[in-house]
């Protein structure tokens, strides 16, 4: 089983990303988004990190880079495509998911082991999980507020197309988690706590969170993130 | 030379994280009349000769298509800028 990991300039973690995916049992082929050849890959990622130094807008000059211009039609057809952080504000800027990333509504950057709730264990990135299932991965951004229209928010929900959601725990929440400095918010402002979406037929999935960063003992706050790449690559062999 | 200037502005139901930063700053000198501060971004497009009907019209494509993004910005205006000689007479 083959995966494509794009490099774009500006791109931090697609050699985390390869290796997930050779941790996970798959072999990672290297792709370079100046590029318009997929060589013949079974998955796509498209890591996190700043492509273009994320001017313009995250993820808006990458859109635009040869590679997109075979990766958008095979996405459309059903190539399996995982868009991490900045991967996500590329899928975002490329309209194969909804909505738009903006910075976070407090300003900072961040990074924190956070809490997710995965909502949607159906799509080709998180068969391996239960719906309703918690995991703990990184997370790390300056520009991942998720935002989209009502119409859109209430589309998503509507087609179990939220993938993952921030858990939130309150203001009641017994010590220590009460302390965090998000207990009673979700980390950057996303809508209806949203952190990972997918299109309708789940074959394209984007989160801001990083499931690369935790899949290995003694690295990362748990082995949550290698089942994105198990998911995969189980749903490859069956399709 | 011409030139074309593209406005974009964040939608008004989107937050804008940098513009309440600055909103949050200017009382601290003094200016408290600003009730609320919106940022937005403006593009200054040259382009060899005169700017044409056409020159417009592709910095409109150019700005719906890849200088906003209509899901949270709208393109506020795009107008040629008058030259420098006539601006300055």
């Amino acid at each position: 089983m083959k995966i494509g990991v794009v490099t774009f300039p500006g791109s931090l973690d697609d050699h985390d990303a390869r290796r997930a995916v050779r941790v996970a049992g798959g072999e990672p082929v290297t792709l370079w988004h100046g590029d318009d050849s997929l060589r013949h890959v079974d998955a796509v990622v498209l890591p996190g990190g700043f492509s273009y130094g994320d001017y313009l807008r995250a993820g808006a000059i990458a859109r635009f880079a040869p590679v997109m211009s075979a990766l958008i039609p095979a996405a459309k057809g059903g190539l399996p495509v995982l868009g991490i952080c900045n991967g996500f504000q590329i899928l975002c800027e490329s309209h194969l998911l909804p909505g738009a990333m903006i910075q976070n509504d407090h300003r900072t950057f961040i990074c924190r082991d956070q809490r997710l709730r995965v909502e949607n264990a159906t799509t080709a990135w998180t068969s391996e999980f239960a719906h309703g299932d918690e995991i703990t991965i990184v997370l790390k951004n300056q520009d991942g507020q998720y935002v989209a229209d009502q119409r859109t928010l209430d589309e998503l929900e509507g087609e179990s197309r939220v993938a993952f959601r921030y858990v939130v725990d309150g203001p009641d929440a017994p010590a220590p988690v009460r302390f965090d400095r998000f207990a009673s918010r979700n980390p950057n402002g996303s809508y209806r706590d949203i952190a990972g979406v997918s299109n309708e037929r789940g074959n394209v999935v984007g989160l801001m969170p990083h499931p690369e960063h935790a899949i290995e003992q003694g690295y990362g706050p748990s082995l949550d993130g290698l089942k994105f790449f198990t998911s995969v690559l189980k749903s490859v062999v069956n399709a | 030379m011409g030139i074309v200037v593209v406005d974009v502005m964040l939608k008004s139901e989107i937050l804008d994280p940098q513009g309440q930063a600055v909103a949050g700053a200017l009382p601290r000198l003094g200016f408290n009349q600003f009730t609320d501060v919106r940022q937005g971004k403006r593009f200054v497009l040259t382009v060899e000769g005169e700017v044409t009907q056409q020159v417009l019209s592709a910095a409109r494509e150019a700005a719906e298509k890849m200088l906003s993004n209509p899901v949270i910005e709208d393109v506020v205006s795009v107008r040629a800028e008058p030259r420098n000689a006539e601006s300055h007479a």
